[in-house]
């Protein structure tokens, strides 16, 4: 941040500068005015359609957080950019996928205990294949940083990026051999099934095979577990961060790691132990991710991966709270340019938005600037 | 920060360039342009493993190249090998080059399209052959590949003194072949071929020797259109397509273009990219618009998500596609209540069909000794196959420029529909809807353009 400061202040005294920054501004805000102008007038033509549109939009917000944070965190204490990390989001929903379509692990309880209300069997069921899968992407994210970052902690920064990346490719590529996951879509088998909800004065069922009523906004049971999930995960976090002993480590070793060192602290075991946390979400979303949208492929990971990594450099990298608001707005800038602009444009302002925040300002909206210790 | 910065930018792009560039497994997206195998609903199992079906009567031994050189072509020489019995071997032989992709990358397409000519040939053949000439089948491997088909078309041509083609399965390999074959005055004959360019040559106007079996694939957006019409009573239609996809492109844009003439109102068309998992933004516009169909042409993975997204979000109008949806693959669940174009389907009803799924059975057999179920590619070569033969007789001569004409002005009831040609020697011929219901596909309807 320094720097970027040093390099603001001579340019407020050069004129050609202070002219193009001026220019810059002035069309930020004319964008602005026009988002909110468009917004406006297709809430006042169709409020039903707007709402459903930012429905979407909350639902892909919430699975864009789970992933951010781990993006987020990563990056806070080894300022690593974990690429890798998308596709650890898409084996978390291969291992669900193939917990239940291969093995049944979603029908267990009603094996074993056959009285069971069926609620809560599903239940079970279902909790039992994501813990499962964020067990697996914990597993797998501790063995990448094991062999790809940990011998290169001491390198330059740039090198455990283009590791990263690396390990990100590999990810995909091995998963698309045709025995690992094989190259193909594959139609996701969901553990429990969907209930959809529409709201007209009140909330009412909606029954299958039959159109809600005109006019009607509907949801389903999927976004209320991710919302739920997403929130949880996020009080874990702060409540994990700020109260425990494993957090002020974290803490620690992200402010200053030779001096943590000094003071007792394994440095690795933290950074392995915040690998796996974000990793387990990671594999979290996947299944939610998987579920919500039944089609997975090995490169599933790459573009969600790419937008919540954007979310977190909007809500500042490094900030828990920053990762889970800046997921939210992405969400909603995606499925409201697929609404209103059209679908093909969603990721083009995805990365129109990382580049903007870049330009102004650089460290995201929970972002501190970067102290003199850099 | 400045670094971060680079850093970050130069990651992105890099990533971003990958997820572009890497190869999206298109899923088994008409690799060839060739209706894919009909997924016989009767018996799912019996997917025939075609390699090895028709060894035990393959009749007329194929490749039977006459070594003695330059013989004229109706050489009296008489058929050996296994020719059925009662032929009054008059006029000599008619020789019928059959290109098929035996090997290469899809084996399974020439299989079916080799059994489903030779059955036509065999057939013929009892009867008492074509104006008194026993028909004598060429199989050559031309593997779905330029090269390799154009050296089996030159051989057969200059070799084996074949003057009719029925092949190649392939676009790609199609459209050399046919400049060979058009420049020699040699009739061919693309069973499956979709690419315009097989038939139509660079001057817009069709190539005076080459016809193709199946319709082409905008043919299918105007037979869709006209069942949504006339067997769906829909009045409205929302169109989903993929901008970038020529195959879906086309579908749709014919498929707008013929339901809003015949007086249907296209309430709403979106896009999105072949990798989009996410549809709630256009479903939620669907489900605004109210349409009584939504037309979505592409292949089973998208149907695969966008038609149960649909389902959740209590969507009911039924999605209606092309032959894209044809695959083993396809989420019958979610689709159901949907309906695709076709080639063929085994299970359709018209005499010659049924006839022709009987023969094709007791022919064939497959790696579990049952019957084996022909499916698009062999309906169509047997169609070619036939629509040849019958060229010739109406011809009364085995000469391609009297066959010609006599190709041109035929109506021919094949077992994939009636077929006339048009202008550019595309069949004008009926489609097959097929209807996904209680986890199967079945065959709905029989629409003529």
């Amino acid at each position: 941040m320094q720097k970027a400061n040093a390099a603001q202040q001579p340019s407020s005294n050069r004129r050609p500068g202070a002219r193009l920054a001026w220019i810059g501004q002035g069309f930020l805000l004319l964008l602005a005015i026009m988002v909110v102008i468009i917004l406006g007038r297709n809430l006042i033509d169709n409020p039903e359609l707007f709402i459903q549109i930012i429905i979407s939009g909350l639902q892909l917000g919430f699975v864009y957080a789970l992933i951010a944070l781990g993006y987020t965190m990563v990056y806070g204490i080894v300022k690593l950019i974990n690429f890798a990390h998308g596709d650890v989001f898409m084996v978390g929903a291969f291992v669900s996928y193939y917990a239940v379509a291969r093995f049944q692990l979603h029908v267990w309880p009603s094996a074993f205990f056959p009285d069971l209300d069926p609620l809560v069997t599903v239940t079970l069921g279902s909790l039992s294949v994501i813990l499962l899968s964020m067990i697996t992407c914990a597993a797998l994210a501790i063995t990448i940083e094991r062999v790809a970052y940990k011998p290169l902690r001491d390198a330059p920064r740039i090198a455990a990026l283009i590791t990263a990346i690396g390990v990100s490719f590999f990810l995909e590529f091995f998963g698309a051999l045709s025995f690992v996951f094989s190259p193909r879509f594959i139609p996701y088998q969901r553990p429990f099934d969907v209930v959809t909800w529409y709201i007209k004065d009140g909330i009412y069922l909606v029954e299958p095979g039959k159109a809600p009523p005109a006019g009607s906004i509907t949801f389903s049971n999927i976004l209320l577990i991710i919302a739920v999930a997403s929130i949880l995960v996020q009080v874990f976090l702060q409540f994990l961060v700020r109260k425990t002993k494993i957090g002020k480590a974290m803490r620690a070793v992200a402010f200053d790691k030779p001096t943590a060192r000094l003071m007792g602290i394994n440095v690795d075991a933290i950074i392995t132990t915040t690998f796996a946390i974000g990793a387990a979400f990671a594999g979290l979303g996947g299944v939610l991710y998987a579920i919500a949208y039944s089609s997975i492929w090995s490169q599933l990971g790459i573009l969600p991966g790419l937008k919540a990594f954007v979310a977190a450099v909007l809500g500042g990298i490094g900030s828990i709270p920053g990762a889970f608001i800046g997921a939210l707005i992405m969400g909603q800038a995606e499925s409201l340019t697929a609404g209103y602009i059209s679908t093909p444009m969603r990721d083009a302002i995805a990365f129109t938005i990382l580049i903007l925040v870049l330009l102004v300002r650089p460290t995201g909206i929970f972002g501190e600037p970067e102290k003199e210790k850099a | 920060m400045r670094t971060f910065k680079i850093v970050v930018l130069l990651a992105l792009v890099v990533m971003l360039l990958s997820a572009c560039a890497a190869p999206t497994p298109t899923p088994a997206p008409k690799p060839t342009e060739a209706p894919k195998p009909t997924t016989a609903p009767a018996q799912p199992t019996a997917a025939p493993k075609p390699t090895d079906a028709p060894k035990p009567t393959e009749a007329p031994k194929p490749t039977v190249a006459p070594t003695k050189a330059a013989e004229p072509t109706k050489a009296p020489e008489p058929t050996k090998a296994a020719a059925p019995t009662s032929a009054p071997a008059a006029g000599g032989t008619l020789k019928i080059a059959i290109l098929a992709p035996l090997s290469g990358p899809v084996p399974t397409f020439g299989v079916m399209t080799r059994d489903g000519a030779l059955l036509a040939i065999e057939e013929w053949n009892a009867k008492g052959g074509v104006n008194g000439m026993k028909i004598q089948a060429v199989v050559e491997d031309s593997q779905c590949t330029p090269d390799p088909a154009v050296n089996a078309a030159n051989k057969v041509i200059d070799q084996d003194k074949v003057k009719f083609i029925i092949g190649e399965v392939c676009s790609k390999a199609s459209i050399p072949v046919s400049e060979i074959a058009n420049a020699k005055k040699i009739i061919q004959i693309s069973p499956t071929s979709t690419n315009t360019d097989v038939t139509v040559g660079k001057d817009g106007k069709a190539k005076d020797y080459i016809f193709r079996a199946c319709f082409i694939d905008p043919f299918q957006g105007q037979v869709g259109a006209k069942f949504a019409t006339e067997n769906l009573k829909a009045k409205t239609a929302f169109i989903m397509l993929d901008q970038a996809n020529d195959y879906v492109k086309g579908l749709a844009e014919e498929f707008e273009k013929a339901f809003v003439k015949s007086g249907g109102k296209v309430v709403g068309k979106e896009n999105y990219t072949a990798k989009d998992t996410d549809f709630s933004a256009i479903l939620a516009k669907v489900a605004a618009a109210k349409p009584d169909v939504i037309y979505l042409p592409d292949y089973y993975n998208i149907v695969n998500l966008a038609a149960k997204q649909a389902k959740e979000k209590g969507i009911t109008a039924p999605f209606l596609g092309g032959d894209g949806w044809d695959s083993s693959d396809l989420d019958l669940k979610a689709a159901d209540g949907g309906f695709f174009t076709n080639h063929y389907s085994p299970d359709s009803t018209a005499p010659e069909a049924v006839a022709f799924l009987k023969n094709f059975g007791a022919k064939y057999k497959d790696a579990k000794g049952n019957a084996a179920v022909p499916d698009a590619l062999a309906a169509l070569a047997y169609d070619a196959t036939n629509l040849m033969l019958t060229a010739i007789k109406d011809a009364g001569s085995d000469d391609t420029t009297k066959v010609k004409p006599a190709l041109e002005k035929i109506s021919f009831q094949g077992v994939s529909g009636k077929i006339t040609f048009d202008a550019l020697h595309n069949p004008v011929k009926s489609a097959t809807i097929l209807q996904v219901k209680g986890g199967k596909v079945s065959f709905a309807a029989q629409v003529a353009p």
